[in-house]
């Protein structure tokens, strides 16, 4: 029933390169007016830089846009907010050194003059009211003061709230990953309701359970191209899994090698997370595959770096036998050094035994970069070229080589597969499993399920406890899903 | 070729530097070409210690900057002159007292920036009001001439060339080794691009945030007592200059400010091109209010035409 | 990183409080030492004279707010206002339209100092220290020695006498209002914070960041102004050199005032009380307690590393 509306917004052929790397090749996609779209893909897929050009963030390099019927040259973020487009980023937009209601100005440039405080506070606490009733927010709250929780029920409800300029389009960049089970089912249901008002959005998120239920249409990307376009009720969980490309992995998840009795070897780290009340703990033993699992941001990471931390310092709670090594997500703010060659960011974890005497020696530092290069197999002409030049997988190789060239018995992977193509992935997978057989510890968080199949162990983190755990044998897919959302929500 | 040695940043402070020397000596009618390129290697000496020490600091990414340094040579300058107290047996002495002053004053401002986790900008410079007033009160009134082995060790000159420029040379390769082959430098250089990545391969940033502060310290401090024993004598604005010239010849000489990108050869035409300008406008009589205003404007140009790089993140 | 979605509730915040009075608490301790130290300071006169020159170290550090409030730093505000005091002295007097003109022209360039730091990507303080050269090599140039004359106006209403209440406290008060005011309360003052808390979010919704920044240094060019005036009014005569340590004094007196280095956190009114503790804490304090001059730079580097410190303390039992 959504196909014979006009539709608000109309993109056609859209490209965009960030140097290597092709975030959107091609993408076509239309939103009819009183239309959600559910978009979903994996990490990487493109959909966040799609957003961005249709927020007038960035500009395409290729193809068109069209709002309302009518192309548009020069798009701006003026132009968008004029024509009726907001976003609700992933990345908080709002200033944490402002009230909420100061905030709602940002958006509104119309509201100034005698009392614009007051008429600010109004409008978006009004609009919190209906979105979240009884959400305990005021709109003199410095928004830094805030619970990340409350600051992203704020940024949800600024964009819906109108002034002078239409809103006829709202994205929601994973609206609910800071929100709890009862304030995300409050925003979804906010979300029918307005499409049925006649306002648009689009939806992106995660949960997938989330889209079967609010979006009318669903759109699946993979490796920057739209994959798969069609009404929400032609597609089922299973369906959804297959298209966004994560399906061939089940067949390799099944492992040759037998499964290893627990505790046959040494305990190479114990830890407990702060919060942890009850006595449960993390334990890994040399030569096994640790997988940290639950939904993102519940502790994982803070864990990992507690034990990364530990290898230095004395961490209560938590104990390190061997150097530790880490492999970083997020490449950009955790791992690549921006200005070097692939070789000086393979070698920096490994420079002490890379020298002659006090110095460094080049030749060296080439070698050893160039071992791991075959080894790992990072596809480049020269090692001396910069890391940016590299794809998105192998610069996250380089950093797989990185620590795993170093002398590190201990491997830490905070959720290392993130935007990573399907060949990538399976290379590294064998090799964790090849270093694993050499006798290295691995403590693998993964926000996707299926990569937990490498593992001979996880753990589930829930708040940032560990609140299940799971030996190889008896790892389910709902098994795991249940133990995330405590109380059987989504 | 051209194109190549063009492509490096540094040479751009080189060139610059020969103009002004070019258009001081066409002033002079070549008179005294000699004593200028002389007297401009010593100087430029001074300004490179100083500057090599601000770089290590700037190349630890955005807001590291050192602004205790002219209260920390005036400090080590008094210090040097009172501890070789004019006798020739205990310049040694005296040039370890000046180090230990600027290693200190160097420590404190890394303690400041650690301990009370306020930006470096403005721990290095609450720091250095501290430092000026022990220096005022520790070097009021003081007289003592540098012993007369110390101050003619700072006018040699082997064939015309002085010899604090060659040793000055020898620091700055040294500088350039520790840099790019030591692990010290790489380090530095890792921190300035991405102090968290660099945290996570494993670099002890803490600690070389802090040998960082308190070499550009010690440079200082062994900069003060040169300084002293180069124009006979210490005092409280001896050091005063070299705030901005410590600044300007790093960014001047390609270095970047965003971190992780350094250039020691820079910092040589960096500080010979300043060096040359004052002399240029020395040598065309030009009053000390627009030798301030020139020295200002041609920095801040100069600084608007290198700087400006893209965001490296 | 994603933070843990642990933290829900949100009790009263005392530790915030008591660094939202941190500035006033620095003020009274200093009032009641100079009190306990010399009780007959604690009068008109007494305010009159300790607070002399209380008015233009308020206006200069509001200059400096301004700067930091949009995570710049200004290293040459203290030779901007002996610059502006020189003109004061001797244009301003003689020729008055031409003084005022060269005035006027010095904020425009404190914006343009603003579009080019913002266009260019550079670092602040390596423009503004590069300025502060040029600020005094014109000082220099425009007076090459001590001297000059106020004019008559200038000197009239700094010497105004108000019944009850000392003058400078009058207008401290004042330039703390209005700077709060344009600040803190009014629509556009919220989008010039916006820019120094979230810059990327105030371009976002299609505000011009190159705008806010050059606002912002062209009203640090107004008060500088202000701050010269008011200086040369109290003193009656100009010297290149006069302003040179108002540079660390306004920063302090930001800081002081509970301003943050980053994000935007700025406070009009603590910069003002900020101000009035240096001024009073800089010199009176200091010679009641016959503590030698040599030691007043130092005396003002303590008092901000002890200000830092106890925010790190109370921000400490706040986390």
């Amino acid at each position: 029933m959504a196909d014979d509306r006009t539709p608000i917004v109309t993109l056609g052929g859209v490209e965009k390169h960030f140097g290597a790397v092709h975030a959107l090749d091609g993408v076509d996609l239309s939103v009819a007016a009183g239309e959600c779209v559910g978009l979903v893909g994996h990490n990487g897929a493109g959909k966040s830089t799609l957003m961005h050009i249709l927020a007038g963030i960035g500009m395409p390099d290729a193809g068109s846009i069209s709002i309302g019927g009518v192309e548009q040259g020069s798009y701006t973020v003026g132009l968008a907010q004029r024509l009726g487009i907001r976003c609700v980023f992933q990345e908080l937009s709002l200033c944490p050194n402002l009230t909420v209601a100061e905030n709602t100005h940002v958006t509104h440039a119309s509201i100034r003059g005698i009392g614009w405080r007051g008429r600010a506070a109004a409008l978006v606490v009004h609009k919190l009211d209906e979105v979240f009733p009884g959400h305990g927010i005021e709109a003199r709250d410095v928004v830094a003061d805030l619970p990340i929780g409350k600051r992203q029920m704020v940024e949800v409800a600024r964009a819906f709230t109108v002034t002078q300029d239409p809103l006829k389009l709202v994205i929601l960049d994973e609206p609910t990953s800071s929100l709890d089970a009862h304030t995300a089912g409050q925003l979804l249901a906010f979300v029918r309701r307005a499409t049925g008002q006649g306002i648009s959005c689009i939806l992106i998120s995660h949960l997938l359970g989330e889209i079967l239920e609010t979006a009318n249409r669903i759109v699946v990307m993979r490796d920057g191209k739209v994959v798969a376009s069609d009404r929400a009720s032609a597609f089922d969980r299973d369906r959804l899994v297959t298209t966004m490309g994560g399906a061939e992995q089940h067949k390799k998840t099944v492992r040759d090698t037998k499964a290893k009795v627990r505790g046959s070897t040494p305990v190479r780290v114990s830890a407990r997370p702060k919060l942890q009340a009850d006595a449960a703990q993390l334990i890994a033993h040399r030569g096994e595959i640790i997988g940290l699992a639950g939904l993102a941001g519940h502790g994982q990471t803070r864990l990992l770096l507690d034990i990364f931390n530990a290898s230095s310092r004395r961490i209560p709670g938590v104990e390190v036998t061997m150097p530790v090594a880490l492999v970083a997500g997020d490449r950009q703010t955790d791992g690549i050094f921006p200005l070097w060659s692939i070789a000086q960011n393979i070698g920096i974890r490994s420079l002490k035994r890379l020298r002659r005497g006090p110095f460094v020696a080049s030749d060296l530092e080439t070698q050893f970069a160039d071992g791991w290069r075959q080894k790992i197999g990072i596809r480049s002409p020269d090692l001396d070229n910069n890391i940016l030049s590299l794809s998105g997988g192998n610069q996250q190789k380089t950093l797989f080589a990185r620590a795993l060239g170093s002398d590190a018995s201990i491997i830490l992977m905070d959720d290392p597969m993130r935007g990573v193509d399907i060949g990538t992935k399976l290379e590294v997978y064998d090799l964790i499993r090849a270093e694993a057989q050499t006798g290295r510890t691995f403590l693998w968080y993964t926000t996707e399920t299926e990569e937990l199949g490498h593992c001979d162990h996880i753990y589930v983190f829930r708040n940032g406890c560990i609140v299940a755990d799971l030996d190889r044998s008896e790892l389910t897919e709902q098994k795991v899903i249940q133990s995330s959302f405590a109380e059987g929500a989504a | 070729m051209v194109r190549a040695i063009l492509a490096k940043p540094w040479i751009w402070s080189f060139i610059g530097a020969f103009l002004v020397f070019i258009a001081t000596i066409i002033f002079t009618r070549g008179v005294g070409a000699g004593g200028i390129v002389t007297a401009a290697l010593s100087l430029a000496v001074f300004t490179v210690i100083v500057g090599t020490g601000q770089m290590f600091v700037i190349s630890l990414g955005p807001g590291n900057v050192d602004l205790s340094l002219p209260a920390n040579i005036g400090l080590a300058s008094a210090v040097a002159m009172k501890v070789m107290g004019g006798n020739d047996s205990m310049i040694i002495v005296g040039l370890v007292a000046a180090l230990g002053s600027g290693l200190l004053v160097g420590f404190a401002n890394y303690a400041l920036i650690r301990a009370l986790r306020i930006p470096p900008i403005i721990a290095t410079l609450s720091s250095s009001f501290i430092v000026l007033s022990i220096d005022i009160s520790y070097g009021r009134g003081l007289q003592i001439k540098p012993p007369p082995g110390f101050a003619a060790f700072t006018n040699i000159q082997v064939l015309g060339i002085p010899i604090l420029a060659i040793v000055g040379i020898l620091f700055s390769v040294a500088a350039g080794i520790a840099l790019q082959r030591m692990l010290y430098g790489r380090s530095v250089l890792a921190i300035g691009q991405n102090m968290r990545a660099a945290w996570l391969a494993g670099i002890p940033v803490e600690r070389v945030r802090m040998i960082t502060y308190m070499l550009s310290g010690a440079l200082g401090g062994l900069n003060g007592a040169l300084l002293a024993g180069y124009f006979r004598g210490a005092s409280v604005d001896i050091g005063n200059e070299y705030l901005l010239s410590s600044i300007a010849v790093v960014v001047i000489g390609g270095t970047s400010v965003a971190g992780g990108k350094s250039n020691v050869p820079g910092i040589w035409g960096a500080a010979l091109f300043l060096v040359l300008l004052l002399t240029m406008l020395n040598t065309f009589g030009v009053s000390p209010g627009l030798r301030l205003l020139l020295t200002g404007l041609i920095i801040v140009s100069v600084i608007t035409a290198a700087g400006g790089q893209k965001q490296a993140r | 990183m994603t933070v843990d979605a642990a933290q829900t509730s949100r009790p009263f915040n005392y530790a915030r409080m008591l660094r939202t009075l941190l500035p006033a608490l620095s003020l009274a301790l200093v009032l009641l030492a100079i009190a306990w130290l010399n009780p007959r300071a604690i009068s008109y006169l007494g305010f009159t004279l300790m607070l002399n020159l209380a008015i233009p170290i308020a206006l200069v550090t509001i200059a400096q707010m301004f700067v930091i409030t949009v995570n710049e730093l200004d290293l040459s505000i203290g030779p901007f206002v002996g610059f502006v005091g020189c003109v004061t002295a001797t244009w301003l007097t003689e020729t008055p339209l031409l003084g005022l003109a060269v005035l006027l022209g010095a904020i425009l360039v404190y914006a343009a100092l603003g579009a080019l730091i913002h266009l260019r990507n550079l670092p602040s303080i390596v423009v503004t220290l590069g300025m502060s050269f040029v600020w005094q090599g014109l000082a220099i140039l425009i007076l090459p020695t001590p001297g000059g004359k106020a004019p008559e106006w200038l000197m009239t209403m700094m010497g105004f006498k108000p019944p009850f209440v000392p003058f400078p406290i009058i207008a401290a008060l004042l330039i703390g209002l209005v700077a709060h005011f344009g600040l803190m309360r009014t629509s556009y003052g919220t989008i010039l914070r916006g820019a120094g808390g979230n810059g990327q979010a105030i371009a976002r919704a299609g505000w011009s960041l190159l705008r806010a920044k050059m606002v912002m240094f062209g009203l640090a060019g107004l008060f500088g102004v202000f701050s010269g005036l008011a200086l040369i009014g109290t003193t009656s005569s100009g010297d290149a050199n006069i302003g040179n340590g108002y540079t660390l004094l306004s920063i302090a007196g930001v800081i002081l005032g509970g301003g943050e280095f980053v994000g935007g956190r700025v406070s009009p009114i603590g910069a003002v009380i900020g101000a009035l503790t240096l001024a009073l804490a800089a010199s009176s304090l200091l010679t009641f307690m016959h503590i030698p001059p040599d030691w007043q730079v130092a005396a003002n580097g303590a008092i901000l590393i002890i200000v830092l410190a106890a925010r790190v303390l109370i921000s400490r039992r706040e986390a």
